[in-house]
């Protein structure tokens, strides 16, 4: 990160204005095409480069579909509340996650994988364990991380959404599945995450923009032959698996246009979406 | 009032856990019906061991099951309820893990469930499953829909019950007093407009006269 030069005293630059004479400096990092295509997005791109974090039940790294992972952690809070992440060798408690590393891994066969399982300490206390599973997965900088779940109750509500905007400032894409019953959830319903519901067409790289937020994509979630702890396929419906389908286009985006901000990644995912450009 | 009388008022009055057991009893019978189901089943969350128990079931191994626990946070509906997603799985058998540990707990080894977890305000209760619903060629969002709304109808059955327990419980640990009370209000709860501002009246004077014991 660009130190502030001695000679410029703080007092004369404000830290969240442009000053005369530097918009020069906010060149983009990205050479922005007049159209955005999906083969400007991502052709030719495999994800490589990019890491996809899955937080989840864990994952089943030995099967085909995931093609191995970088590296498995579990989380966990400590009796003083302090977050205690270690490596996790019990694998998927579930399978979900499984199903989840498989999807990105499909879409975008050659990112990393990281798995972060915060599912198995029992129900209680699982809502803080899904918080410093995520804080745990934002402070390590992965590019993409992957949230199949959310929480109702309120009383996180404050500090996720604190987490999520850090994310987003700093480059870290939260990728969420919408709630589809009538509760309040999150985080899927801050406008910082990337929010993900379902459509029942059968083509993984088809997804749809939507103006009636708060859901902002649907992506393939009905009828999904997704990998499963022991080995096993098996065919899902739920918008935990249309997640990973915008998880791992993410990761394809990323892995083509590394400098994007998740605010451009958006906008790339809304311009090539089925129902604006995806068809170019 | 204190949290005794309380709660003896309320179990007077919320009613017994009966009538909520019948109404999850008739959320599963009808979810199965509504689906062409093999069976439906709600876990509740029991909150003071961490663990699901099977509280309501339509359709095989019923009396086997009710009052089964097994870990929150582990398999399938762990994961709904810890989610709070619900999730439709075709060919669970695959999973031989599942398999196994579902056929050492219930000796049902379902092919296809859906599961979705019972939310009501904040709190996630337990979760609604319902197994082997005959095969299609593919799933519709409007089955998953469907499937929620059960689940909704089933959270706030849910929540009855549990308020019912809680209150009855406050009433057996109270004593013979509560009690009384908790029959008194479920009386004058029962009865018709005229009748039950006469009794009120009449548990006003009550009141008065042992007010008046009380300061003499």
């Amino acid at each position: 990160m660009a130190q502030p030069e001695e000679s410029a005293p703080q007092e004369l630059r404000p830290a969240w204005s442009l000053p005369a004479g530097a918009a020069e400096g906010l060149a983009l990092a990205v050479e922005w095409p007049g159209e955005v295509t999906r083969d400007w997005a991502w052709g030719g791109s495999t994800g490589k480069g990019v890491t996809v974090c899955i937080l989840d039940s864990g994952v089943d790294e030995a099967h085909p579909l995931v093609g191995g992972v970088q590296r498995a952690v579990v989380a966990s809070v400590g009796p003083d509340d302090e977050v205690i992440v270690e490596d996790d060798t019990e694998g998927d408690l579930c399978g979900h996650g499984t199903a989840c590393a498989g999807i990105v891994r499909s879409l975008a066969p050659d990112c990393e994988l990281v798995s972060v399982r915060v599912l198995g300490a029992g129900f209680t206390g699982s809502g803080g364990v899904l918080l410093a599973g995520l804080r745990w997965a934002v402070e390590q900088g992965f590019d993409v991380v992957n949230m199949s779940l959310s929480t109702t109750k309120k009383q996180f509500a404050g500090i996720l959404h604190e987490l999520t905007d850090k994310a987003y400032f700093q480059r870290t894409v939260l990728v969420a599945s919408a709630h589809n019953m009538p509760v309040e959830s999150y985080p899927w319903r801050f406008s910082s995450v990337i929010s993900v519901g379902s459509h029942e067409e059968p083509d993984p790289l088809t997804f749809f923009y939507n103006p009636d937020p708060p859901v902002e994509f649907f992506a393939r979630g009905v009828d999904v032959e997704v990998a499963w702890a022991g080995g096993a396929r098996i065919r899902c419906t739920g918008n935990s698996f249309a997640t990973p389908h915008m998880s791992g286009l993410c990761a394809l985006v990323l892995g083509k246009h590394p400098e994007l901000t998740p605010f451009q990644l958006k906008s790339v995912l809304f311009l090539t979406s089925t129902n604006v450009g995806g068809a170019r | 009032m204190s949290e005794d009388l309380k709660a003896a008022v309320a179990a007077g009055v919320v009613g017994s856990q009966e009538s909520f057991r019948e109404l999850l009893q008739s959320v599963v019978e009808v979810a199965r019906a509504i689906f062409g189901a093999e069976a439906s089943s709600i876990f509740l969350l029991d909150e003071q061991s961490d663990e699901l128990v099977f509280e309501a079931i339509a359709g095989q191994g019923a009396e086997k099951l009710l009052g089964q626990r097994f870990p929150s946070s582990t398999g399938i509906a762990g994961w709904v309820l810890v989610t709070r997603q619900p999730l439709v799985i075709e060919d669970v058998t695959e999973d031989p893990r599942f398999a196994k540990d579902v056929a050492e707990q219930t000796g049902y080894v379902p092919k296809g469930l859906m599961a979705a977890p019972l939310l009501h305000d904040e709190r996630a209760l337990g979760v609604l499953e319902v197994l082997d619903r005959p095969q299609r060629s593919q799933f519709s969002l409007v089955e998953m829909d469907l499937l929620g709304l059960f689940a909704n109808q089933a959270a706030i059955a849910l929540d009855l019950l549990q308020r019912a327990r809680r209150a009855e419980s406050m009433l057996a640990e109270s004593g013979e007093g509560a009690e009384v009370v908790a029959r008194l209000a479920a009386t004058v709860d029962s009865l018709e407009d005229e009748q039950r501002a006469a009794g009120l009246k009449l548990l006003g004077a009550v009141e008065e006269v042992l007010r008046r014991d009380e300061g003499g």
